[in-house]
């Protein structure tokens, strides 16, 4: 949404150089980043590992779609993670055929499972009760979404862990897998899955009355209930949208690991979130575009890929993501208070 | 100050202007919205700093790099908007970063008295430990002027004081600011109400387009040399009045409505009983001091606020209005009096601003925005409102006061409404601006929109109503036809609850 993007169009000289690259700036830190991995490291320009790092982030890129959906509201999603183990858990027993089959193999589970679309529409119906539930409890209990999804993430895992009943649900039929595993020419399914799902978020965002009216109620909520928007419904929809993201991201993860467990998705908020910020979109709400995302989870793919190329210890990966999450932020923050 | 030049980018706030105040001396600062009064205040607060120029103290040439500094020389700026801290108390306010005490621990005693001794010096009554937040903005004001003078200013600057107070705290203030201008305080006085000016003041400046055009004593001119100063044209009257009209059937119509509570007082009377009709092509005047009610019934009406009592009848019919939503179905628009917090999208474009209630008219499919119709509606109302901007993508935010407003009320336009409720339409905008927003209320009531206008100015509620209906304490307690009005009457009916003949 051009409107929405923190660029000034009239200006003079350095303030107008400061906006123009802090619009870009996620996207040329990428380029910068890529150019000094590929200088370090040449096997990290082929393109077999240029499509593994875009695998890898397929699914965070999914998740964060609908985290900007939620942070565009000045909402957070916390629940993610458990909500993604809880999904995955549902679909994978629907290919199984059911709670019962869960963890049955060979010719008992072809007798009993269901296709790979029954599986994918449950987890996605899972999802989305589970957002509207977060989104209801926001609007009508009116409790702050950090604190009702930080209760989801603990009741979703709680749920995960009840459902698996201790092991991991695994090997599902070809076509399941597919999702996870397959490719279309050089391109994997999941990177087709994430860019044609950020394509239609953009368009929504940018073109559609409903995308005006989640900027509306991100930047004054006050402003847009007095306009007669229905702030509730909107702010309800965001967490109806992150839960179909989480359905999805769920389904294409089990898909990949060929099987689903309790304890999938720990961790994902955090970088979640971090590649939506990173990305350009506001924490406070109103301003922020799915391009910017799409940018972000790339760079954060691009970054840990770059690290495992180097050597770099996990642990050091995980202190230098969390550096550059409050370096995104306090860049904004200063390039915001120049523009003033 | 002298030869102070300041540029934004794509603007030259302030163009080489010479400004002094003298010991003493109360001093006006006017000038249209844009015209580098603010700019001027930053500076001159050391909120920011000027790209050319000197500003000298008694003689002294001084750099106000920060607030802070601008403090030490004893220059103190109160903003329109109170920089207090709510749940603090009275003294804990005025001391803020300046607690008395032995380094670790504030001497809460010393704290108290010493705002004491202040409040008495302004001859107020109130105490120390009262909560900022229970205060009613005259009250919060004064604690500004408290910390200032704690402070030992020597220089307070005041940026639009009255523009939030009933006329009885006007006074109030005024009888401070003379009391600190004989204690040998200068003080320099922002405001757009010309009136208070020549009330008030000792000498004044004229800033217009970032440079100084007029500057003298007060007694030595007259309200139409300064206003035709500020707007470099020649304006008759403060405002255009109104001629007559003939208003057709009643559009809408409220009945008894009273609500009680509010978030300090349960038991609050915020509403009670309030009464009263508009008709189609009317412009109808709610006059009354702030804290009348006024605001809480047009919220009521528009759905903003639930209330407990009484009926909404929109041309003869009762309506069940519940939210703004409800309101704007029902044909009712409203333009709420904080336009900052309560109509705009800061961060969002001219056009997405203008086009927000009336979204549902320029989508193709109920879903997608037509934006070459937004873009239409955006030039039509451009033309008709005479908004000034650089096309429909700029930030709304970088438009002047008078031009959003135009922006909001063109918002509502778009919607065809049969109501139209503008609350305090003129607040924070110039004086040209003000006229052309009373023009466009005028030409709106005879395209046959019923009008309410709610506005502090009694010379304002004056010009522009066919009706006016009087409040206070929530209660309606008069209503005169504009013929029979004048400023005294109105006043008498604003406070003193005597019924209209």
């Amino acid at each position: 949404m051009s409107e929405a993007t923190p660029a000034q169009t009239t200006g003079s000289g350095r303030s107008d150089l400061i906006g123009i690259f802090a619009r870009f700036a996620p996207l040329i830190f990428l380029l910068v980043l890529m150019a000094a991995f590929a200088f370090v490291e040449p096997r990290f320009l082929t393109p077999l590992n240029l499509f593994n790092v875009l695998r890898q982030v397929s699914i965070y890129g999914l998740l964060a779609i609908g985290m900007t959906f939620v942070i565009l509201t000045a909402g957070i999603d916390l629940s993610i993670g458990s909500l993604v183990a809880f999904c995955g858990l549902v679909a994978a027993a629907v290919s199984k055929g059911g709670l019962a089959n869960r963890f049955s193999v060979g010719a008992a589970q072809d007798a009993a499972s269901y296709g790979w679309y029954l599986a994918a529409i449950a987890a996605i119906a899972v999802g989305i009760a589970g957002g509207f539930l977060q989104g209801f409890s926001i609007t009508r209990l009116k409790v702050p979404p950090f604190v009702v999804t930080l209760g989801g993430m603990s009741a979703f895992r709680g749920a995960a862990l009840l459902f698996a009943a201790g092991g991991p649900i695994s090997g599902f039929e070809p076509s399941f897998i597919w999702w996870g595993q397959g490719k279309i020419g050089p391109v994997p399914v999941p990177v087709i899955v994430f860019i044609a799902f950020a394509i239609v978020a953009h368009l929504a965002l940018r073109y559609t009355r409903y995308g005006r009216q989640i900027y509306a109620v991100g930047g004054n909520p006050e402003a847009a209930r007095l306009s007669g928007l229905n702030v509730r419904a909107v702010t309800t929809s965001v967490y109806v949208i992150m839960g179909f993201f989480a359905g999805l991201g769920s389904f294409v993860l089990a898909a990949r690991l060929n099987a689903a467990e309790a304890v999938a998705g720990t961790g994902y908020e955090l970088t979640v979130i971090a590649s939506v910020v990173i990305g350009g979109t506001s924490l406070f709400g109103g301003s922020g575009t799915i391009f910017g995302t799409v940018i972000g989870t790339i760079l954060i793919g691009v970054l840990l890929n770059g690290l495992v190329l180097l050597d770099v210890s996990a642990y050091i990966q995980q202190i230098i993501i969390g550096i550059i999450i409050v370096l995104a932020v306090a860049f904004d923050t200063f390039a915001k208070s120049r523009r003033r | 100050m002298s030869g102070i030049g300041k540029g934004f980018p794509g603007v030259q706030a302030l163009d080489g202007v010479d400004f002094e105040v003298m010991p003493g001396e109360v001093h006006a600062l006017l000038g249209e919205n844009g015209a580098g009064k603010s700019t001027l205040l930053k500076v001159l607060s050391g909120a920011q700093q000027p790209d050319r120029g000197t500003i000298s103290i008694d003689g002294k040439t001084v750099t106000l790099n920060t607030p802070l500094e601008a403090q030490r020389c004893g220059v103190v700026t109160i903003y329109q908007e109170f920089t207090l801290a709510p749940n603090l108390t009275i003294a804990e306010n005025v001391f803020i970063g300046r607690e008395p005490g032995n380094g670790i621990f504030v001497n809460w005693r010393q704290m108290r008295e010493e705002t004491r001794a202040i409040t008495r010096r302004l001859g107020l009554e109130l105490r120390p430990t009262a909560v900022v937040r229970d205060l009613n903005v005259a009250e919060q004001q004064m604690v500004e002027i408290a910390r200032a003078l704690s402070m030992k200013s020597r220089l307070i600057v005041m940026d639009e004081p009255t523009s939030a107070l009933s006329s009885a705290e006007v006074e109030k203030l005024f009888r401070i600011v003379r009391d600190l201008k004989a204690q040998g305080i200068s003080i320099i006085f922002v405001t757009h109400r010309i009136e208070e000016v020549m009330e008030l003041c000792d000498r004044y400046t004229v800033l217009r387009d970032g440079r100084r055009v007029a500057a003298g004593k007060i007694a030595e001119t007259s309200v139409d040399q300064i206003i035709r100063a500020m707007v470099g044209r020649q304006v008759n009257a403060l405002f255009a009045q109104r001629e007559s009209s003939t208003p057709g059937e009643v559009a809408l119509e409220v009945e008894g409505l009273t609500r009680r509570g509010n978030a300090q007082d349960q038991n609050a009377t915020v509403l009670s009983n309030v009464s009263f009709a508009v008709r189609r092509g009317e412009i109808l005047g709610i006059a009354g001091l702030v804290g009348a009610g006024r605001t809480e019934a047009a919220r009521a009406i528009f759905g903003a606020d639930p209330f407990d009592s009484g009926r909404i009848l929109v041309a003869g019919q009762k309506v069940d209005i519940r939210s703004p939503r409800s309101a704007i179905r029902h044909g009712i628009g409203l333009v709420p009096e904080d336009r900052k917090r309560q109509a705009l999208f800061l961060a969002l474009a001219v056009q997405t601003n203008l086009s927000m209630a009336a979204q549902g008219r320029i989508t193709r499919w109920g879903i997608f925005m037509d934006e070459a119709a937004e873009r239409s509606m955006v030039e039509e109302y451009r033309k008709a409102l005479n908004i000034r901007m650089s096309g429909p993508e700029q930030l709304i935010a970088n438009l002047s006061g008078g031009n959003q407003q135009k922006v909001v009320l063109a918002r509502w336009l778009a919607l065809r409404p049969k109501v139209l409720i503008v609350d305090e339409p003129t607040r924070g905008i110039d004086v040209g601006a003000k006229v052309e927003v009373h023009n466009l209320l005028f030409e709106m009531a005879r395209s046959g929109i019923a009008v309410i206008a709610i506005s502090s100015e009694l010379p304002e509620i004056l010009a522009i109503s066919d009706r006016i209906v009087t409040m206070r304490e929530g209660r309606v307690t008069g209503s005169i036809d504009r013929d029979e009005a004048n400023g005294e009457r109105l006043m008498a009916m604003m406070t003193l609850d005597v019924k209209a003949a």
